[in-house]
């Protein structure tokens, strides 16, 4: 037997091996016009692990004080050989993992995937998305420069509009009353330690549901197999889904290195906090609809303020949002069309309000 | 549903070239993703200090009576021995205009070049147009490397 | 304090008592009514706050005064009794009362006090107590011993009863507000006529370098009328003193010009120095187009082609204008490196050199010697060069990061190719 089989057999011996690549045979993924989604999920996937090797490669040369942070980046930037472009690629290849998440649940979303017997994985990819945003947000805080310092105390100072627990949830995230190097630590310790552990949790249950219950087919689709079966097409996972995935993948990091090469991330000039804030200070991109929104609001509305009728009608829809499979079991009844409406007019507010938001200086 | 076509049994070198040609592609890629990676990993050869304390010279650089200027993050800094062998180190930048200042042994005080404006040994603006001293940094020295750092301001 | 007859000890004492009482009880209310300083009645005040016209005298201005302050009331300066409210009483001559006082009293007047050196200790012993001797010396002073009364007089320039120390921005003779004080006559045309000298000096200097280094900088230490010409001993400076006035704070430049040809030239021509070129009042932000022989050069006014000056303005232009070309090649080197995303703080920070030894250089070109400015020009040259380098080493790890993504892209792109025949072998076998 050649060294491979040996090592084979020696694993399928001790963990039934065989079992899992069995599995992995017969998994099939339905072909039809809206396949093409299907990569979403993989490829958010793919850029978390990217995240991943790059943020431990980061941590190596990291130093998460405010006397040092800002130095500690340069350093990387300048100093460390290929520093450049392992930044460049964590920072950008961040952006993009933020956006294929929301594609792939906006894909989902509209699709339908959500239906039972799919509503967990839909819950953790709901808690998965509020974890990547709560990535975002704690490593932009990181490099500690004059957007990111600004960025973090306008963005934490939203929370704090919350009545009741706002203040006690402001002083958690910050580490104290203001943005101070105990927020640095704070920040780097969701970032570094608790993050990654819930994604781990939550990536584990998302693909271990996937696996049980197979891709999702769009209800018209259904419709149109169920009448003809005959018409049903599927692809093999392995290795005909996988290697197209292989090729999306591939051509990602192409992307990346190339958006590391000609378009490599700013370091910025490090944080003063006694320096008053820069004209325009603004977000990064994925939480500019929210900002933007609060913007927009009135500083009062009725008796009400202005900030916490945004903040508490945004939750309010991401609570429904959250709770879709639950209220839309599919199937042509009005209800599946006003949330299909609904998720039209959120995606196309998001898109708008983000836009407006780097369209107004 | 699947049959082994005639194509696998006609084409047998067909197949292997496709896969040769993708294994060597893939293996190709892994090692230019894994290149930087190990080079990244070696340390650089310049340490990293925290910016509040730089290494400025060796104790053999300066005689008595004598200074320089060093980096200090990214403005200049200035090196003093005095003529009692002892070490005093200030910021380089003149609080009047922002030219760099230097160490004038005749005068046995810092002056700068722009303006004439004087400052001592302490960094006190002593005369010319100078409205503010020279910020003052503390001096350690161990073994032959001398290390200047800045006092931390809350 | 009297004693009353014993007699009438058991009622009067206490009457006494509660009566001394009530009026030490009304007199602490109207002393604390009184304002702070004032301690003493002043009739004066309370009776001409309320005239109108010419008799009237703000009381909150007057008290504010550095004078009012000290303690000091109407009747220092203009007699009279203070104490009294009746009319006759307050402002009689025997109790020394003057009344309105002439303008060729008031240089006497002040002098009796601000002169008297004794006097003066009593209140602010760092005071100077020479003002008076100096008016005499000056052009106002010696016109005003001639017997004009047009001339300035010690209260056109610090005012009459809101006089302020100069140091109190509220002062007419506060630095940030000496020129518009002297510009009162000296910019009036018409006021002006009778002595036949010009009244442009305002409008120029208020278009000058030191107005916006006073005015717009607050550099309470540029120079404003008084710094050059004097305050009390006011006169314009020589045609030998300016350039030694100038000097004051411009000490290279004068220096410098001290070692130059043009000292010499300009001496024997009876030609001030400094003003020449950079005139007096109208004193502007120099720029490298004003050495040299090009457009809007001053070396023009008395150089013509051909001969030495000519050919050395023309060097020194050249000197400069070269320096200032590298600093900026590289400064724009070095802007793009850091763009295409390559860190240089470090070059940009050395870059500050060079533009130092330009600085010195501009000082150096006084002397209109080329020997002056070759030092700093060189040193300036070689760390402008230095920069380039750096900008150029960037430039160049820029072209290696886009040689190395061409690299992995290529090799990318044979994957992507190995791949889809991968696809397409396995797809035609599974009889597709």
């Amino acid at each position: 037997m050649s060294a491979l089989a040996r090592t084979y057999a020696w694993l399928d011996d001790h963990f039934g091996v065989n079992e899992i690549v069995a599995f992995l045979r017969k998994k099939t993924v339905p072909v039809h016009r809206f396949s093409y989604f299907y990569f979403l999920g993989g490829m958010t996937l793919f850029l978390f692990i990217i995240q991943v090797i790059t943020g431990i490669l980061l941590l190596l040369y990291y130093r998460p004080t405010p006397a040092d942070a800002f130095e500690s980046v340069q350093y990387i930037m300048t100093q460390v050989r290929f520093g450049w472009l392992i930044r460049s690629i964590h920072s950008w290849s961040a952006n993009l993992m933020i956006l294929t998440a929301f594609a792939h649940m906006f894909s989902v979303f509209f699709l339908k995937s959500y239906r039972k017997p799919r509503e967990l994985t839909w819950l953790s990819g709901m808690a998965l998305l509020v974890i990547v945003l709560g990535f975002g947000f704690s490593g932009y805080l990181l490099p500690w420069n004059t957007l990111s310092f600004f960025a973090t105390k306008v963005g934490t100072d939203i929370p704090g509009q919350i009545p009741i627990m706002g203040k006690w949830m402001l002083t958690l995230l910050r580490g104290g009353e203001d943005v101070t190097a105990a927020t640095l630590t704070r920040f780097f310790g969701f970032h570094v330690a608790l993050l990654p552990g819930l994604a781990t949790i939550f990536v584990g249950l998302h693909l271990l549901l996937v696996q049980r219950f197979g891709m999702s087919v769009p209800p018209s689709q259904e419709a149109e197999w169920n009448a003809k079966p005959p018409n049903k097409r599927e692809m093999h996972f392995l290795p005909n889904f996988l290697l197209r995935e292989l090729m999306a993948w591939y051509l990602a990091l192409a992307i990346l290195g190339a958006l590391a090469a000609f378009k490599p991330w700013e370091l910025g000039v490090k944080a003063d906090p006694f320096a008053s804030a820069p004209a325009g200070i603004r977000p990064e991109w994925y939480f500019m609809f929210m900002f933007e929104t609060l913007k927009l609001l009135p500083a009062k509305v009725g008796p009400i303020p202005g900030d916490l009728l945004g903040v508490v009608g945004f939750g309010l829809a991401a609570a429904l949002w959250t709770m879709l499979p639950f209220f839309d079991r599919g199937g042509n009844g009005r209800t599946s069309r006003w949330v299909a409406g609904a998720g039209v007019f959120a995606l196309a507010y998001i898109v708008a309000l983000t836009a407006y938001g780097y369209m107004v200086k | 549903m699947t049959t082994v076509s005639e194509d696998e049994t006609d084409h047998p070198k067909r197949r292997r070239f496709v896969e040769m040609f993708l294994g060597t592609g893939i293996v190709a890629s892994l090692a230019s993703f894994l290149y930087p990676v190990l080079r990244y990993l070696i340390p650089p050869p310049s340490a990293e200090l925290s910016s509040d304390t730089v290494l400025a010279g060796k104790t053999g650089d300066l005689k008595p009576n004598t200074g320089k200027i060093f980096r200090f993050g990214s403005r200049p800094a200035l090196l003093i021995m005095t003529s009692d062998g002892k070490y005093r180190a200030m910021s380089g930048v003149c609080t009047h205009l922002g030219c760099t200042v230097q160490y004038r042994g005749d005068l046995h005080n810092v002056w700068c070049a722009c303006h004439n404006g004087m400052y001592d040994l302490n960094g006190r603006n002593l005369s010319g147009p100078p409205p503010r001293p020279l910020e003052d940094y503390d001096v350690m020295v161990k073994g032959d490397e001398i290390y200047v750092q800045r006092r931390r301001n809350s | 304090m009297t004693t009353l007859g014993e007699g009438r000890a058991s009622l009067c004492g206490p009457l006494i008592r509660a009566a001394s009482l009530l009026v030490l009880g009304v007199a602490g209310t109207l002393a604390a009514a009184a304002p702070l300083h004032a301690q003493t009645k002043n009739s004066c005040l309370d009776c001409h706050s309320t005239q109108t016209g010419a008799f009237h005298m703000d009381s909150e201005e007057f008290v504010a005064s550095i004078h009012a302050q000290k303690g000091l009331t109407c009747v220092s300066c203009h007699g009279g009794d203070s104490s009294t409210d009746e009319m006759s009483r307050a402002m009689s001559p025997a109790a020394g009362f003057r009344g309105h006082i002439e303008r060729k009293e008031i240089p006497a007047l002040c002098a009796k006090c601000h002169s008297d050196a004794a006097y003066m200790r009593n209140y602010n012993p760092s005071l100077r107590t020479d003002q008076f001797s100096q008016y005499q010396t000056s052009v106002h002073g010696k016109l005003f011993a001639k017997g004009d009364t047009k001339t300035a007089v010690c209260v056109d320039c610090h005012g009459v009863h809101d006089i302020q120390p100069p140091g109190d921005q509220r002062s007419r003779v506060h630095p940030l507000n000496v020129a518009q004080t002297c510009g009162r006559c000296h910019a009036d045309a018409g006021y002006m006529k009778p002595y036949g000298i010009n009244t442009d000096q305002l409008g120029d200097y208020s278009a000058s370098a030191h107005h916006e280094a006073l005015a717009v900088r607050g550099d309470l230490s540029a120079p404003t009328c008084s710094t050059c010409h004097g305050s009390h001993g006011a006169s314009p400076p020589g045609v030998d003193s300016v350039a030694r006035v100038c000097s004051t704070c411009h000490v290279f430049q004068a220096q410098l010009f001290d070692t130059g040809p043009h000292k010499e030239a300009f001496g024997s021509m009876g030609l001030p120095g400094c003003i020449t070129c950079h005139s007096n009042h109208r004193i502007v932000h120099p720029t490298d187009a004003m050495i040299g022989t090009g457009q809007g050069a001053v070396c023009l006014n008395c150089h013509t082609e051909g001969d030495p000056g000519f050919v050395t303005a023309g060097a020194l232009h050249d000197d400069l204008t070269q320096l200032d070309a590298a600093i900026a090649r590289s400064d724009e080197l070095l802007g793009r490196a850091e763009r295409a995303g390559v860190e240089v703080g470090e070059a940009q920070l050395a870059q500050a050199e060079a533009r130092n030894d330009l600085l010195k250089a501009r000082v150096g070109i006084h002397a209109v010697r080329r020997e002056a400015v070759q030092s700093d020009i060189d040193a300036g040259l070689k760390v402008s060069a230095a920069g380039l380098q750096a900008g150029q080493t960037a430039m160049g790890e820029v072209q290696y990061r886009r040689k190395g993504l061409l690299v992995s892209v290529v090799i990318t792109i044979f994957v992507l190719i190995g791949l889809y025949l991968m696809i397409r072998k396995t797809e035609s076998n599974d009889g597709r």
